[in-house]
């Protein structure tokens, strides 16, 4: 987390707030809330304070509680600092039938951490997920926008490794490029 | 206007009432239970399933069966409609199995809360649930915490009616508080410790359906078996000033709003009125309010007793119950 | 081979660009409506097609259009929904990654027989790249003269956006969807009114899944009578089937409705078969929610028939012997399964996954949850198996949405078939047969 950083977005990202806004009809902003707290999300370092959700009201003009009343329903809004690389293994049925057990075990025992955990070094935290519609080419997980598919123990140790010299934050959204 | 049938008993209303006040203008036993359901509050209703009835005839134009059963609180009748309660087993086996539901994390606390006696929930385990409990899973559990100086939010308690949510929205300028999470993982919440702190906020405590929120004014003070309920008023500027003073003695230990036969507020009273007058001289008091309802409550016995009412009463059980003798207690009062 | 109409060009370079999908007959059926016919004509051919919901619940697309209140005077809602979240089924995925304008075009025909005049597609969070696909085909689209302003010179206008959710499957039910779009939490209304009377905003609106969507191209193209002559009686016209498990071959096929359920499990077309050479053990048929079926039963319906993959063959026999054909999400399963292991996994996602508005769903959900994996721990007791499906049978029927009864019918069909093998875990209570199962 970098310290001392204004909530507040970059005046890029508001012209793209302003321009979700207006996908909506007048009056019904509120509509704009998820995809916005996507793009706060991306700018906050991957999750979302109380701070950043009061702004994201304040950006919409709504209550700060219809905020914490969404970000909590939605599996994907983290409301805790999560690490530069969040990887989510799918669970359910079809990746569990082709090992996503052997997925998970290996994460926690490569990594040293729990389901939950994050590494002391800021880096990976693991969390289980639940089917991301991606059983045809299972084990999957997901870590920011990208989908690593038909997993091995192998492919995993090399993805990790990829990460790890990357050392860049992951993100669900890759651009702000928006149709118009 | 449309005639229903419930439970064999016809009844005209006006289109569009639902099925649960048209039951409830029948009165007596056919009339559904409602947990979530709120009549002076908009929306509120459907969640949580104890009022389901089965529609067996949809309309006299259409007479399919509903292919499910129907939250009564939220279907509105159509003329020539048919619905059974207590006469369909199917909503009998259903309604045991929502209570079983709602008590599976319900602390069953009892011995503790202050809600103990006015209940809706002991009153619907106690007529509609079973007597043993098949979980042996530990309980759901959340801390206590004070949404303002005058409510305690009891989260563990909460069955998630939403009707304080409601109250916010449409009686509170700005609502603080919530439903987060999702799942069985809900809760009502301000998200960050915040105090609900607004005039109308104590209605939150009256429509409450068990003990999640409570009056912390009268917080472990009496059980509301001993009290008397007073109907009384007072001038408001903010409200009707049309309450139940709750009393022991000469002290009012508790103001709440004035409930109806199956427990609703009509007319909310704002928290001066609730917490701030708690002197008998700020009151004109009307009389002894009676509680027509089955919680333990209604059993406090201070109203003068009408013998002959009574007398009535306990022949209509008998027949009812046929031939079943009630117990010898029920008949003795102080 | 049988008929493909929507994956025909799937291996097309460049298919995904404006231009490749144009070159290749793309946006004709725009052409054909906007120019040709009147909106309700348009409905009249899906009609005439016998086109039902791909989304899982099969209702007839062309019926739930003509419900839609044209009298209201309020604007009319389209909304797609891509928000593809049923355990099994990633066959949206794949249609708007390859061939994204296959969706915009469906969206256009579509929402002009509607007469919607903004039209949003509902994609699920976790697609988000998918959903930046779409954003570029809405440009090219935009760009050439298929979206905005007079459409092709015409009076129609259209403006078309993508609106991504946030990991929420309850959102799949059309009402939640509603709710989010609107940026609220995804709790299903309580019906009536129907979307069609009350729907976004309180307007009149229609929701359909992608595929459906997606269908209406060739529908318009080749004529709702010709589109209806593929498939098996009520069954019409392909469907898009999501192969996964201990198959050889998994993936997204396009099969025409009324193919045996053994030619699409065992030939080299589609699944290549049980993966490792092992024998079949179960199929769930449909995506997660539809009852799992053992092989015998998959294969050959109760009175001896060979299953067909269409509704009225996979659901013969009812729940007693039978399935449904669902979101055509299709898992198949090994000798080897572990059926309790599996079932758990589908129960886990349903609690996970309760919007926890209505009683019987948010903690019918959890119980079994808790009941399963204290089972699978080897601590069960015999009696659960009955507690699991009595509770399963309370919460099926009783809730708002139908995420309850997907939640309970994979539990009672999982113990109906296969009550065995959950016999044998609750009596075994020995530390070796403990499973160590990841619970979130």
């Amino acid at each position: 987390m970098a310290e001392n950083k204004a909530i507040e977005f970059s005046s890029d990202t508001l012209a793209v707030a302003k321009k979700i806004i207006a996908r909506y009809p007048e009056g019904k902003h509120k509509s704009a809330l998820i995809p916005i707290l996507h793009l706060a999300q991306t700018e906050f370092d991957g999750w979302l304070s109380v701070e950043a959700m009061d702004y994201v009201a304040s950006v919409l003009n709504i209550k700060p509680i219809e905020v914490y009343e969404v970000v909590t329903f939605y599996s994907m809004f983290n409301t805790k600092p999560v690490g530069k690389c969040l990887l989510e293994v799918c669970q359910t049925s079809s990746c569990w039938l082709r090992g996503s057990d052997e997925i998970i075990n290996h994460i926690k025992k490569k990594l040293n951490i729990e389901v939950g955990e994050t590494t002391a070094d800021g880096m990976f935290t693991l969390k289980t997920v639940e089917c991301l519609g991606s059983c045809g080419t299972a084990p999957m997980l997901q870590c920011g926008g990208d989908f690593h598919e038909n997993l091995t123990t192998e492919k995993l140790d090399s993805l990790l490794e990829k990460m790890k010299i990357k050392n860049e934050r992951s993100t669900y959204l890759k651009s702000l490029n928006l149709s118009s | 206007m449309a005639k229903v049938t419930i439970d064999g008993i016809e009844i005209e209303v006006p289109d569009g009432t639902t099925i649960l006040n048209a039951a409830r203008q029948i009165g007596g036993k056919i009339v559904p239970p409602a947990m979530c359901y709120y009549t002076s509050l908009k929306d509120t209703g459907g969640k949580c399933r104890v009022c389901l009835v089965k529609v067996s005839q949809g309309s006299a134009k259409d007479p399919r069966p509903m292919p499910k059963l129907v939250a009564s609180c939220r279907t509105p009748v159509a003329d020539g409609m048919v619905v059974q309660n207590i006469t369909s087993p199917d909503v009998l086996e259903a309604r045991k199995g929502v209570v079983e539901f709602l008590l599976l994390n319900h602390p069953i606390d009892c011995p503790i809360c202050d809600q103990a006696g006015e209940c809706d929930l002991q009153d619907l385990t106690y007529e509609h649930g079973t007597e043993v409990t098949r979980t042996e899973f530990e309980r759901r559990t959340f801390d206590k915490i004070d949404i303002g100086d005058k409510i305690k939010l009891h989260m563990t308690r909460c069955i998630m009616c939403y009707r304080c949510v409601y109250v916010a929205d449409q009686l509170t300028p700005e609502r603080v508080h919530g439903v987060l999470n999702r799942g069985d993982h809900s809760e009502i919440s301000t998200y960050i410790e915040k105090a609900v702190d607004n005039d109308f906020s104590g209605n939150m405590i009256d429509v409450c359906p068990v003990g999640a929120l409570t009056d912390r004014t009268f917080r472990f003070k009496s059980r509301v078996w001993f009290t008397k309920p007073m109907d009384a008023h007072r001038n408001c500027s903010k409200c009707c000033g049309k309450v139940v003073l709750w009393m022991k003695g000469d002290d009012i230990l508790r103001v709440t709003g004035r409930k109806d036969h199956y427990g609703e507020v009509r007319e909310f009273i704002c928290n001066e009125c609730r917490f701030e007058h708690k002197n008998t001289a700020d009151w004109v008091i009307g009389g002894p309010r009676h509680i027509n309802r089955h919680s333990v409550i209604s059993q406090n016995h201070y109203e003068k007793v009408d013998l002959q009412k009574l007398r009535k009463e306990i022949d209509r059980q008998i027949v009812f119950q046929k031939g079943k003798q009630l117990p010898e207690t029920s008949t003795s009062h102080s | 081979m049988g008929k493909k109409l929507l994956l025909e060009h799937i291996n097309e370079p460049g298919i995904q660009s404006f231009e490749v999908y144009r070159k290749k007959g793309g946006y004709a059926s725009v052409e054909k409506a906007l120019k040709t016919m009147k909106p309700d004509d348009v409905t009249e051919e899906v009609k005439r097609s016998g086109l039902r919901g791909r989304g899982g619940a099969g209702f007839p697309t062309g019926m739930k259009w003509s419900f839609i209140d044209k009298k209201s005077g309020k604007p009319r809602y389209l909304v797609c929904n891509a928000d593809e979240s049923e355990p099994g089924t990633f066959k949206d995925r794949y249609l708007m990654e390859h061939i994204p304008h296959i969706l915009i075009e469906g969206m256009i025909t579509s929402s002009y027989a509607l007469g919607a005049n903004t039209s949003y597609i509902y994609i699920r969070g976790e697609y988000m790249y998918v959903a930046q696909i779409l954003e570029r085909a809405i440009d090219e689209a935009y760009a050439n003269g298929f979206l905005g302003d007079h459409i092709l010179g015409t009076d129609y206008s259209l403006n078309l956006y993508v609106h991504v959710g946030a990991g929420a499957y309850i959102c799949g039910e059309e009402t939640a969807l509603l709710e989010s779009l609107e940026g609220k939490r995804g709790n299903p209304r309580l019906k009536p009114p129907f979307p069609a009377v009350a729907g976004l905003y309180s307007c009149p609106t229609v929701v359909n899944n992608v595929e459906t969507i997606a269908a209406v191209v060739p529908i318009v193209n080749l004529g709702g009578d010709e589109y209806a002559k593929i498939g098996v009686g009520r069954s019409t016209g392909t469907k898009l089937i999501s192969a996964s498990g201990h198959i050889n071959k998994p993936g997204v096929y396009e099969i025409e409705l009324g193919l045996p359920v053994e030619e699409f499990i065992f030939s080299e077309e589609y699944c290549g078969g049980v993966w490792k050479e092992r024998r079949l053990k179960a199929v769930v048929a449909g995506g997660s929610s539809v009852p799992i079926l053992p092989a015998g039963l998959i294969l050959t319906t109760a009175k001896g028939e060979p299953r067909l993959m269409t509704y009225e063959s996979l659901a013969d026999g009812g729940f007693v012997t039978g399935t449904m054909l669902g979101s055509g999400g299709f898992i198949v399963m090994d000798e080897t399964t572990n059926i309790v292991q599996n079932l758990f996994t589908f129960t886990r996602f349903y609690r996970h996954e309760s919007c926890g508005q209505c009683s019987p769903c948010r903690e019918g959900t959890a119980w079994m949850e808790k009941i399963l994996h204290r089972l699978l721990q080897g601590k069960g007791k015999k009696t659960d198996i009955d507690i699991l499906v009595n509770a399963a049978k309370n919460i099926e029927g009783n809730t708002i949405c139908p995420l309850g009864d997907a939640a309970a019918w994979p539990v009672a069909a999982a113990i109906r078939h296969f009550r065995k093998e959950f016999e044998e875990i609750a009596e075994s209570t020995t530390e070796g047969k403990k499973l160590e199962i990841a619970t979130h």
